[in-house]
């Protein structure tokens, strides 16, 4: 809890710091009422950062449970509550949020756009979140508490849920409105605000990665809206969509979910995909190799994401045909995935490599992301899935594509632009060590898991035979070090910000786009006033 | 056409893309029956077409376990299933296959008998190799329908009836005649 307060207090500081800036209103008012995109791009990474820390603790209490067989600390129902709110919380309050808050940081300053498309509809779709993550929180409190359905919200464990189940539909609702609101805002600012001779090709890669994935954002969340209402009016107006006592069907809801959630998951990993794309060149000191196929990779991803939703739910009772189709229109996805992959890699060859912070988290990405691809090959294979699903497989194959992918990558983007925005450098010693920390926390937590995975162990179970204890015992002790070694971060971002070594004009000498070639370290409260012109 | 309107009209379309999304999410319905359908997969829930007894208790479930013997008679008798569920006032159908293994023709007769003994009672035959004897010539095998019904009437606490059918000869009608 001590991040919310210091976050208040933080807000606060930089509240009368940019006073002068501001029209009108200070302190928590100008947080509240400002339409700055890189105020919005902070408070949607300071919400990310809350969240994190949120489902975090929420990790820690599935962890203590799972540090020994049998019932220690928490019963059956509060440990599927944990482990739904863990989910839901980490993807739509801390990872899509985080990057969000980049994109409302970074789009217009790398594009030459003074500010969102729609400054104050940006205002209201951050402000949308901390309602939907309070309607979130307080299903906790209401008789039966949080819904216990996993983050996938299943019928017909929904249908049967407490009132609980409600606020959540309504909090999906409503982060939905954000995600689509916010995307909507970026495709224009990316295709009406670019400053002059700034052509689409011509754009940094995480404008690119960012546009599509806010197209997919406007194309799948409505889909999910759908579902969740689907669940709301089968439990209160007595239709029958997914009720099986009145004819209806949970398969159904299965194929509606998963076309938004498989979609949802580029969401996360795209914008990721950006940051990284940002990160190598600079450190590399070399432009990004094959740019444009990067640009068509990114779109390639984006469209086969709307035909493979059903290699989620091979065991439900699909046709063999069904079943190979959707097998290798996955399989198909690691082609556009190994293009970036390779991209990436071509990019280091010859450069002159410098190891920063921001760079060993993208090295780390990069190669734990890739593993979280190759164990998501194995899961893509029917024969293979139906032997894994539901396991702890599972669980470490989209922890490493989620964390060590999404979460290494949006670190990545904080140690590398937080200089430029805040003109103060962080501790890089604190940074190598926070990273090395949680590089090997991370892996011990999680490559244990697959271990877990193969032997048999069913994800989202409190308890567990003997014969799993061991590798349970340093999966639990790993999480606890991971957790400690995130503190290390907060106590880097708080010195950094309070009394942090001014950053020089350009903080990476490698790094190329607008923001900062031709911007000032800190960058002002408003820039591009004028656009610029580019040859 | 000013950035602003340009703006707006790009916001228009973008808010009717993901409005029309959201009748996907719906439009999903029809299509996921239709496409069951169309596969052949998803038929649980259908009606049979068989014409539906009133008097099915559809709230129960009896197991029916089959069994088979023969009694001095070197005779292969045995279920084609080893048990079936039914509701009581339901009509089943079950086969037997008995096959006559020795060098002569013999007549026999199967006699069943349940377990528990009382739920005889409730287990209404109506049609069975039980009722007539079966000549069976040398190496001849042959298939026997039992078709039967279970009593709605049958105590609530049961809920698996056994029967078993014992083969035996028919005194002076062996393969002589």
């Amino acid at each position: 809890m001590s991040a919310v307060v210091d976050t208040h207090g933080h807000e606060h500081d930089h509240g009368h710091e940019h006073h002068d800036h501001h029209g009108g209103y200070s302190g928590i008012m100008r947080w509240i009422t400002t339409t700055n995109h890189k105020d919005i791009g902070t408070l949607y990474l300071w919400f990310a950062g809350i969240m994190f820390f949120a489902g975090g603790m929420m990790a820690l209490v599935i962890r203590a449970e799972l540090f020994e067989p049998g019932m220690q600390l928490v019963n059956p129902d509060f440990f599927n509550q944990m482990t739904t709110m863990h989910g839901l919380i980490m993807i739509f309050g801390a990872i899509m949020p985080a990057f969000v808050g980049f994109a409302n940081w970074q789009i217009p300053m790398m594009i030459g756009a003074p500010d969102m498309a729609f400054a104050r509809l940006n205002n209201w779709s951050f402000w949308l979140l901390p309602f939907a993550a309070t309607l979130l929180m307080l299903s906790f409190f209401m008789p039966g508490g949080a819904p216990g359905t996993g983050w996938t919200l299943y019928a017909p464990l929904t249908v049967q849920q407490g009132i609980g189940m409600d606020f959540t539909i309504f909090a999906v609702h409503i982060l939905g409105m954000s995600s689509i609101l916010g995307s909507i805002n970026i495709i224009t600012t990316i295709l009406n605000m670019r400053a002059p001779g700034m052509t689409l090709m011509k754009m940094p890669m995480f404008c690119w990665t960012w546009l599509i994935t806010a197209y997919l954002l406007v194309a799948v969340m409505p889909v999910l809206a759908g579902a969740v209402t689907m669940t709301l009016t089968d439990r209160h107006f007595g239709t029958t969509f997914f009720n099986a006592a009145g004819g209806g069907d949970p398969v159904l809801y299965q194929h509606i979910f998963w076309f938004f959630g498989h979609p949802e998951v580029y969401v996360i990993a795209l914008p990721a995909f950006g940051v990284i794309s940002q990160v190598i060149p600079a450190f590399s000191r070399k432009p990004l190799f094959g740019y444009a196929s990067m640009v068509y990779a990114t779109a390639a991803i984006a469209i086969l994401s709307f035909i493979v939703w059903a290699h989620h739910m091979y065991t439900v009772g699909m046709p063999v045909t069904g079943q190979l189709f959707f097998m290798y229109a996955t399989t198909l996805i690691a082609v556009p995935t190994g293009v970036k992959v390779f991209n990436w890699v071509s990019t280091m060859w010859r450069g002159s490599l410098s190891f920063e912070t921001p760079m060993l988290f993208a090295i780390g990405f990069l190669f734990l992301f890739t593993l979280g691809g190759f164990t998501g090959l194995v899961l893509s294979l029917v024969p293979i899935d139906i032997q894994l699903q539901d396991t702890y497989y599972v669980v470490a194959h989209f922890h490493y594509v989620m964390v060590a992918g999404a979460m290494f990558s949006a670190f990545a983007g904080i140690y590398f632009w937080l200089p430029k925005w805040t003109g103060r450098m962080y501790n890089e010693t604190l940074g190598q060590w926070h990273f090395w920390l949680t590089l090997i926390f991370f892996n011990m937590i999680f490559f244990v898991q697959h271990f877990l995975g193969m032997a048999g162990m069913p994800r989202r179970v409190p308890d567990y035979p003997l014969m799993f204890e061991t590798w349970n015992k340093i999966s639990s002790i790993g999480a606890f070090g991971f957790a400690l070694s995130q503190l290390l971060f907060l106590y880097n971002l708080f010195t950094t910000l309070k009394r942090g070594a001014t950053a020089p004009q350009k903080v990476w000498e490698g790094a190329d786009s607008l923001d900062w070639t031709h911007l000032p370290t800190p960058v002002p409260y408003h820039t591009w006033e004028t656009p610029p012109v580019l040859k | 056409m000013t950035l602003r309107e340009q703006n707006r009209k790009l916001f228009a379309r973008l808010a009717l893309v993901a409005l029309a999304m959201f009748g996907f999410g719906y439009a999903l319905v029809p299509l996921y029956y239709r496409v069951c359908e169309a596969l052949g997969i998803n038929t649980l829930g259908e009606v049979a077409a068989a014409p539906r007894n009133s008097q099915v208790d559809l709230a129960r479930t009896v197991t029916i376990e089959f069994d088979a013997n023969a009694h001095g008679l070197a005779f292969r008798f045995r279920p084609l299933v080893n048990h079936i569920d039914v509701h009581p006032g339901e009509l089943a159908t079950v086969e037997y296959e008995v096959r006559n293994d020795q060098p002569v023709a013999v007549t026999a007769q199967a006699v069943p008998s349940y377990g528990p003994a009382f739920a005889g009672e409730y287990f209404k035959k109506i049609e069975c190799f039980c009722f007539t004897q079966q000549t069976l010539g040398p190496g001849e095998s042959r298939r026997m329908p039992v078709v039967f019904v279970v009593d709605p009437k049958l105590p609530k606490d049961v809920t698996s009836i056994a029967i078993s059918y014992t083969f035996f000869e028919v005194a002076g009608r062996g393969g002589k005649s």
